[in-house]
């Protein structure tokens, strides 16, 4: 497709947007431009004002100043349904979906059709079966959204918002919760968009799909414009420079470390979700572990099972050398095994406290005072101690974590953790939504547990971060591992193969 | 702080309104019965809160006090029993309760609205039945037990009602557990999110249980002293509507049903608030008082949307501001 010429106003032009929260100027100022058939990457570290900018054009809050043009003619949109009468339309960055409903009743939601006064069901699953082809979603309509895995629910978000003919999608890191497959799927449902006439911003923290993808970028830094990349510009030292606002030194930077003993071994464990499947392996202290497979590969199931969340029907786990029975969370803590879990508004964070309960309720219990009371002062000091290793960007420890970015939410469920101490380390796709800045500290992060002796075991569904961290990697399809790959073994390739179920030459016997 | 403010004003407003409505409002027997009337509901008031706290509700309270009331009557005027045995009996069948419906809403996983609206209906037709719905009473007899109800300590020229000495510690208890311990802390988070409260190493299924058996021995604490008070009881109506005051006086002290907030001085200030409103009702003249409810209901209403408007407003205020 050749550039489209500029004389006609842009499809989408905003002016001087600011917003500001209690203690936060989230945007200040904010201009962006978007044309018609276009895919703009908006890009920035965490809490740089990206949602909140993409949730003003929704409708989902009004800005306190500048002002948004489309097709040339100001406009203003108060609500979401403005928003959607205006062709704009926006997937969250959480799932805003009813896990109890169909998937045909999800994508139709509030705007049913009707039929004599009731709900035209038949139409509402002829429908949705189309909005779920052109995602190549391959579920039938009346599947319960809950029983879908997050990935898949994703991709019943983007039918919905298929589903209304909107001329500007905005997707607030779609991919995040997203297989590989199911990226690419998504990526070639984007170009097909496009290419239908529908612009779409795209916000991501992976700059490998930001390339991919762009006609253009936007970057913000601070609430505030940093820059802009035309297609033949995007490149990923340019967005870093941009982004953090300096050179960022290696992406990431592996050493070697000795390994210690053995922190966790696992025999013949049998999950509750994958009862056929027996699973074996073992995690030195100091070494670090990924877990590698497909969205539903059983991979977190078997660190809920690991952490006591689902315990284990059969098997045996030992840490540090000495068998323990794991049948709760608790169990699990008290043995030195600590989870940071995947969907962190749901299990890892209790988003009405503040950031300072939050990094301090696992270790409550470890450092209560007689009797019960609260130790103010450990309290304390954790939580100046993790906001500080963490860069936890929050105007203070009392800030409710509802109203953090999401990376910034990620980094308290880390820290959480990292609080405890724990001999072994279980992290269900660490870096989700963190901003390349936060990502490599998060990698150093490890790396120095690691280096003091924890045992790390990470489930990651980003083939990089496997790459680049892992000392070792366990691959997983449907329950199973398939294959241990050690540092030589790790590729693309080698990691693929185990990861589509098909036998890998060092498949333990 | 915040929070309470709106409430408190609200329970300052009306205690002024009432004074100049009413000649006997601001009488020294008035205030006094006033005093005791809150002290005795604010034990169960406290006590509901935990279960709110944690998301839940416990329906049984009035039925909890009505047995309580008619039982220790019977035990000693009619069966007997002396004095020890009937309150450690209390005692037990208090930590009973509460721990079944706690067992029952954790383990067997029933909703904690089925749960207490069962015990509401069982502990009553329980009590009608081992009174044969006679009216139970100390007669003239157990004037020292009576005095833990009716007595009163002088402070500061003033009879304080026995029954303010046990709110005070009730309260005080209540929210140093609430504010100051782990537990409390817990309790806040599992009302919250009770699935990241799981995975934080809480036992929340304990806590659970915990919230249910405080707030069962604070209503039979209550219905103890509810008897003290009024020296008979009538199985069939004593204690009728107790828990709705009580988990209205909660809801008005910012108490959220949904769970995860609430705090123990707030509950004591809707306590007031209620007791107060009712104490209007019956002594202004021109508001006759079989509407009573209607008033009531009324002004929790009122009060809660308040809240909720100056909530936004503050919210509102504070964005602008920065
Ligand atoms: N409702 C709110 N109340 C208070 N502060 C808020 C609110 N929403 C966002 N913020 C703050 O505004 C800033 C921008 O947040 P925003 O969510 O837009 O960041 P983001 O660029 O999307 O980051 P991420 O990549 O982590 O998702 C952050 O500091 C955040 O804490
Ligand atoms: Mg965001």
């Amino acid at each position: 497709m050749s550039e489209s010429p500029s004389e006609n106003p842009a499809l989408l032009e905003v002016r001087g947007i600011g917003k500001t929260f209690p203690g936060v100027r989230a945007l200040g100022g904010v201009n962006l431009s978007l044309e018609k058939s276009q895919v703009l990457s908006l890009i920035g570290e965490n809490g740089a004002g990206k949602s909140t900018l993409m949730k003003i054009l929704a409708g989902v809050q009004p800005p306190d100043e500048g002002e948004i043009l489309l097709d040339g003619k100001p406009v203003e949109i108060e609500s979401t349904r403005d928003a959607l009468d205006l062709g704009i339309s926006l997937i969250h960055q959480e799932l805003n979906l009813a896990t109890n409903l169909s998937v045909a009743a999800n994508v139709f939601l509030g705007r049913e059709p009707l039929r004599g006064g009731f709900i035209d069901e038949s139409k509402i699953k002829q429908e949705s079966a189309r909005f779920l082809e052109m995602v190549g979603l391959d579920v039938h309509p009346d599947t319960l959204v809950g029983n879908l895995t997050i990935g898949r629910q994703q991709m019943v978000e983007i039918a919905k918002a298929l589903s209304v003919n909107s001329r500007i999608l905005i997707m607030d890191e779609p991919t995040s919760s997203l297989s590989q497959a199911e990226t690419k799927n998504l990526f070639i449902v984007i170009k097909d968009l496009r290419d239908r006439g529908v612009s779409v911003i795209y916000i991501s923290h992976r700059l490998g799909e930001v390339k991919e993808l762009s006609d253009h970028v936007t970057v913000l830094r601070d609430g505030e414009n940093a820059g802009e990349l035309g297609r033949e510009e995007v490149n990923h030292e340019a967005m870093v420079r941009l982004m953090v606002g300096r050179d960022l030194s290696e992406y990431y930077e592996r050493k070697d470390r000795p390994k210690g003993d053995l922190a966790l071994k696992v025999n013949k464990l049998r999950t509750p979700v994958h009862p056929k499947h027996e699973l074996s392996f073992s995690v030195a202290s100091g070494e670090i572990v990924a877990v590698a497979g497909l969205v539903g590969a059983g991979r977190t199931e078997m660190l809920e099972t690991l952490f006591g969340v689902t315990p284990a029907l059969e098997g045996t786990i030992e840490v540090s050398g000495s068998e323990i029975t794991i049948d709760s969370p608790i169990s699990a803590i008290e043995a030195g095994i600590a989870l940071a879990p995947e969907d962190r508004k749901q299990q890892g964070l209790v988003i009405d406290m503040t950031v300072r309960e939050n990094l301090s309720l696992a270790a409550l219990k470890r450092d209560q005072k007689q009797a019960g009371f609260l130790d103010i002062s450990k309290e304390q000091e954790i939580s100046d101690e993790m906001i500080k290793a963490m860069r936890v960007k929050t105007p203070n420890e009392d800030q409710v974590i509802r109203f953090l970015s999401g990376g910034n939410q990620q980094k308290v469920v880390l820290g959480k953790w990292l609080a405890m101490k724990p001999k072994v380390l279980l992290l269900d796709e660490p870096t989700r939504g963190i901003d390349v800045g936060a990502k490599s500290e998060i990698y150093t992060l490890m790396e120095e547990l690691a280096e003091s002796g924890v045992a790390i075991l990470y489930v990651s569904s980003e083939m990089e971060e496997v790459l680049g961290m892992a000392d070792r990697a366990l691959v997983m399809h449907e329950g199973r591992i398939t294959g241990e790959l050690s540092r030589d073994e790790l590729s693309e390739e080698s990691v693929m193969r185990l990861a589509t179920g098909a036998p890998g030459d060092d498949q333990a016997a | 702080m915040k929070k309470i403010l709106g409430i408190l004003s609200l329970l300052v407003f009306v205690f002024v309104a009432t004074s100049f409505l009413s000649d006997v409002f601001l009488d020294s027997y008035n205030l006094e019965n006033l005093l005791r009337r809150t002290a005795l509901f604010g034990i169960i008031s406290i006590g509901v809160a935990f279960v709110i706290i944690t998301g839940g509700i416990d329906l049984s309270i009035g039925s909890v006090v009505c047995l309580v009331g008619c039982a220790l009557p019977w035990m000693l005027t009619e069966q007997g029993v002396s004095v020890p045995v009937a309150l450690a009996v209390i005692i037990a069948f208090s930590l009973a309760v509460g721990f079944i419906h706690g067992i029952l809403i954790t383990k067997v996983k029933l909703q904690p609205f089925v749960v207490t609206l069962c015990g509401l209906l069982l502990y009553r037709g329980i009590t009608r039945g081992f009174t044969g719905d006679q009216s139970q009473g100390f007669g003239t007899d157990y004037k020292g037990l009576r005095e833990l109800a009716t007595g009163e300590v002088p402070i500061f020229g003033f009879d304080l009602p026995m029954p303010c000495i046990f709110l005070l510690v009730v309260a005080v208890l209540a929210g140093i557990f609430l504010n100051k311990t782990i537990y409390g802390r817990y309790l806040l988070a599992l009302g919250n999110n009770e699935e990241a409260a799981r995975f934080s190493g809480i036992n929340v299924d304990r806590m659970v249980i915990l919230a249910y058996v405080i707030c069962a021995l604070c209503s039979g604490l209550g219905g103890l002293l509810f008897v003290l008070d009024v020296n008979s009881a009538q199985p069939v109506d004593f204690g009728n509507f107790y828990e709705l005051y009580a988990i209205a006086a909660a809801v008005l002290g910012g108490c959220s049903l949904r769970g995860g907030v609430g705090t123990i001085i707030g509950v004591v200030i809707g306590t007031a608030l209620m007791q107060v409103l009712r104490n209007m009702i019956v002594l202004v003249d021109w508001i006759p008082t079989h509407i009573e409810y209607a008033i009531i209901g009324a002004v929790i209403l009122a009060g809660v949307v308040a809240d909720e408007l100056l909530k936004k407003a503050v919210a509102r205020r504070q964005a602008s501001q920065s």
